[in-house]
């Protein structure tokens, strides 16, 4: 199974993403420089977290005109699973893939810390291997993390089961404490929450397992056992 | 910007004619404090640089040492106080930067940052209170872009920092040894600059910083472009990847003309380049401008024309421009043009190497009274005392900051910040602990016990984290060091940290020296800020939550050494006394006890005695595991003490132990027969 990982100038967890998923998963992962066009074999693609661009402008809305996103979005239309985390839901936000705004935190600053995440959609490629309503300790490291989304979104996002993770708590101010969400088909998700970051033991203080899921429901999906 | 008339002459002796007006300027630039070190080059030699794990090779600009398993670390130490005091957020940015380009330029990736950061009053003072936030959204602004944890530091204010601030950035980095960039050059390689574009920023930048502050000389501040430097960093590591570098430095104070002839000098060859051929920012811009320029973002390489065409293809896949200026030559002159006319042309040797200084210092009058305590009043609530001092701004809980920082990006942040060190995990399977402390309060009472204080506490707090300390950053920050009694102060702490360096023999890495911090109110305190690096061989000590009927131990005696503590000047508002001394036979022995207990998996938790004592150590462990503790302050070792002293003494070498009960036998045959004192 290939997995692409996307790379923008700027981005920062490429390096990351890619270490989670070939040595701790064992998945045949390569990295995409965004003016390469991306091969018709990969079977999952993942943008990772970073500043894109140097956050110029707004985050990721230069990278959501990058030439990859052309093809992402044929592959988003072929309903291959693709996982925006970080910057990367930022990006797929700003390009319209996925429903909503990402705006400043409420607290206006750069917030890194650890929070929880539940599960609201175990349907998706990225969250098959969660319990509903299962609790996910993860990190958070972002400046605009705030999901925004207007009443006829939001009644949309609620309608269709787009809300994928919502915090346990209030957090940065996001409409409905919604952390990430999915596009209609479910094959496009995005999240705020990093969970690269959280699925070795040896740097994750709480629990890895439930992050882990993440990336085995991933597996599971494509029929991989890992 | 110019030359004093002794240098002048001097320069005219060199090179036997007048010098040029570009010449001029390179050579201010070249010669000024910032950076020839030439009031301190004499006496940094004191310093011991060598070691078994240390490698040493020419014209590198962070310190490197051997980690095993082919691999190497690297480490640097900068500070950015003048820029930061007139522009908090560019100056702190820009600080960053310069440092991370130091561990870029020997070859390696940069992994971490630490910030050291000291102001004013900020319960006070609107004016520190703005530095503050500023300096600290200028560092989580450049280091989050670039993708880098910033995992530690700490936080000082006192009032000798008024309308300043010490913004000191220490960064780490990591690589394969043979990766490493064996600078040199042959006669005919090509001289590139690669990245950002010179401006007119930052011009005077290093003068700027030799001087007494007294204007807000905003110009002489530079513009930071994290993005930029983000793309360089990728960029050069694809290029040394690919091996297409010769030779590499960054460019910081001084600009071109710093970077030009330090690098012919440290390789033995000559530079010839035009200005007309570096890429700029505004059209009009003077050759002069250009030599002196600190525009950010910017490195210089030395690479051969085959290479030059995979590194210009880099370049174009990263958009990051990159000029080809000039071409080294064998006649070890830097010879500055622009097309045909020549607007410098000077020997690197002579440029690249201020005559340095031997500075007279005398004892300060101040200090032949200091060391006298005041009756202080007694205090009769002990909970409020301890209350007051976990609210002082020096010791409260410093998440507010680090919260603000990506500590954990790089995946490689094993011990997360807000504890003593914190530390990364490296590809060989060892973990690398570091830490950063000053102690400016200590400092100013004696400059030399204060200095070895902040250098033990920085070991302390790694091996708080069961790791071996192998090598010391060090950051001397003083005043105008034509004082004789403040160059007094500044060679005393040096020679503090060399007796330090050299009986535990731990190598100096890395280091800097700033001088001519001053505010209209006079000179800040003595502050050397020290970094230690640590290594774990097995696996690091990372706290436990601890649980009702642990047992609490503290190692190391408590003395009646008040001065400059949290305690004195927080609550009392005093300033004097006798400041604690490290004795260095209890502190080894202290050391390595602590660190056999670590290794043999006896403890829960370890926690460094410092800033504000016993009593506030105690409090952050209680805080950190919300849980209560019973203490018999009669039962803790050292000079019979009344009780605000016991609780709030900041004497070295001491370390509060947390643990399981059933190993407290065990724990306790290992300290007795290391003679450790303990309770």
């Amino acid at each position: 199974m290939k997995v692409g990982v996307v790379v923008f100038p700027g981005s920062n967890c490429d390096r990351d993403m890619y270490h989670v998923l070939t040595d701790v998963f064992n998945l045949d992962a390569q990295y995409f420089w965004h003016e390469k066009p991306l091969p018709k074999n990969i079977d999952a693609v993942i943008l990772p977290g970073g500043f894109s661009y140097g956050d110029r402008l707004r985050a990721g809305v230069i990278a959501a005109h990058s030439p990859i996103i052309k093809d992402v979005r044929k592959m988003a239309e072929k309903g291959i699973p693709i996982l925006g985390v970080c910057n990367g839901f930022q990006i797929l936000v700003e390009s319209g893939l996925l429903p909503g705004v990402l705006m400043k935190n409420e607290s206006l600053n750069f917030m890194c810390e650890w929070t929880n995440l539940i599960v609201e959609n175990n349907k998706t490629p990225f969250t098959n291997q969660f319990k509903l309503h299962q609790k996910i300790p993860i990190p958070i490291a972002n400046g605009e993390g705030r999901y925004y989304a207007d009443d006829d979104v939001l009644k949309q996002l609620k309608k269709k089961n787009q809300i994928v993770f919502r915090y346990s708590q209030v957090v940065n101010g996001s409409t409905d404490r919604i952390a990430g969400v999915c596009n209609e088909d479910g094959n496009v998700v995005g999240m705020m929450p990093h969970p690269e970051r959280a699925v070795e033991s040896e740097i994750n203080p709480v629990d890895n397992k439930p992050s882990s899921l993440i990336f085995e429901s991933l597996l599971s999906k494509m029929g991989v056992s890992n | 910007m110019s030359l004093e008339t002794h240098e002048l002459s001097e320069l005219k002796s060199k090179i036997g004619r007048n010098p040029t007006s570009t010449e001029l300027q390179i050579v201010a630039a070249e010669w000024s404090e910032h950076c020839s070190y030439k009031s301190s080059k004499k006496h940094l030699k004191m310093l011991p640089m060598t070691g078994p794990l240390v490698i040493n090779e020419k014209g590198y600009d962070s310190g490197v040492l051997d980690v095993g398993g082919g691999y190497v670390v690297t480490a640097h130490i900068e500070s950015h106080n003048h820029p930061s005091a007139v522009e908090p957020f560019g100056g702190a940015a820009t600080g960053v930067g310069g440092v991370i380009r130091d561990i870029l330029s020997a070859g390696t990736r940069p992994i971490a940052i630490f910030d050291g950061l000291r102001f004013g009053n900020i319960e006070k003072d609107q004016q520190a209170r703005w530095l503050f936030k500023n300096a600290v959204s200028g560092v989580a602004a450049y280091g989050n872009c670039l993708g880098i944890p910033t995992i530690g530091g700490e936080v000082e204010f006192d009032e000798c920092y008024q309308n300043y601030a010490l913004v000191d950035v220490a960064a780490i980095g990591f690589g394969k040894k043979e990766n490493l960039i064996k600078n040199h050059a042959n006669k005919g390689d090509l001289v590139v600059l690669l990245g950002g574009s010179t401006g007119r920023d930052g011009i005077g930048g290093s003068q700027f910083a030799s001087d007494s502050l007294e204007s807000e000389d905003r110009s002489a501040v530079q513009i930071p472009d994290p993005f930029i430097e983000k793309l360089i960093i990728e960029a050069v590591l694809e290029a040394r990847n690919q091996k297409l570098i010769h030779a590499m430095k960054d460019l910081g104070g001084g600009g071109l003309s710093c970077a030009i002839s330090e690098t012919a000098d440290a390789l033995d060859i000559g530079i010839e380049m035009d200005v007309q051929k570096v890429h700029t920012r505004e059209s009009d811009m003077h050759p002069d401008e250009i030599m002196v320029s600190e525009s950010q973002e910017r490195m210089l390489i030395v690479t051969d024309k085959i290479k030059l065409k995979k590194l210009e293809t880099i370049c174009k896949k990263f958009h990051i421009e990159c000029s080809v200026i000039g071409h080294v030559t064998s006649d070890n002159q830097m010879h500055v043009k622009k097309g045909k006319k020549t607007f410098a042309n000077l020997p690197t040797d002579v440029v690249a190497n201020a005559t340095l200084l031997d500075l007279p210092s005398k004892k300060p009058e101040y200090l032949k009274t200091i060391e006298n305590e005041k009756k202080l009043k007694d205090i009769s609530d002990y909970s409020k005392t301890l209350m007051n001092l976990l609210a002082s701004p020096n010791i409260a809980s410093k998440i507010w900051v680090y919260s603000q920082y990506d500590h954990e990006v790089g995946i490689r942040t094993v011990v997360k910040p807000g504890g003593d060190a914190s530390v990364l995990r490296l590809d060989n399977g060892k973990f690398l602990s570091a830490k950063i402390d000053g102690n400016p309060k200590q400092c100013y009472i004696n400059p030399r016990e204060g200095a070895i204080g902040c250098f033990e506490e920085a070991c302390r707090n790694v091996v708080c984290t069961g790791a071996k300390p192998i090598g010391m950053l060090d950051h001397l920050q003083f005043g105008n060091p034509k004082d004789p009694e403040i160059f007094w102060t500044f060679l005393e702490s040096l020679k503090g940290l060399t007796d330090f360096a050299k009986d535990f023999k731990i190598p100096c890495v890395g280091g800097k020296v700033s001088l001519y911090n001053e505010t209209p109110s006079g000179p800040i305190k003595p502050t050397p800020v020290i970094g230690v690096l640590g290594l774990i061989d097995k696996k690091p000590l990372i706290p436990q939550k601890i649980s009702e009927n642990d047992c609490l131990v503290i190692i190391g005696d408590t003395k009646d050494e008040m001065g400059g503590s949290e305690y004195f000047e927080y609550i009392h508002k005093f300033i004097g006394g006798k400041c604690p001394t490290v004795v260095f036979s209890e502190s080894k022995k202290n050391m390595k006890s602590v660190l056999e207990v670590i290794d043999n998996g006896l403890l829960k938790s370890a926690h460094d005695c410092s800033k504000g004592g016993l009593a506030i150590a105690i409090s952050e462990l209680c805080m950190r595991n919300m849980i209560g503790c019973k203490v018999s302050l009669e039962k803790v070792p050292g000079e019979k003490l009344d009780v605000a002293r016991i609780l709030f003494s900041e004497s070295h070498s001491r370390y509060l132990l947390s643990f399981d009960k059933k190993n407290l036998k065990k724990l306790e045959d290992l300290l007795k027969k290391n003679k450790v004192s303990f309770k």
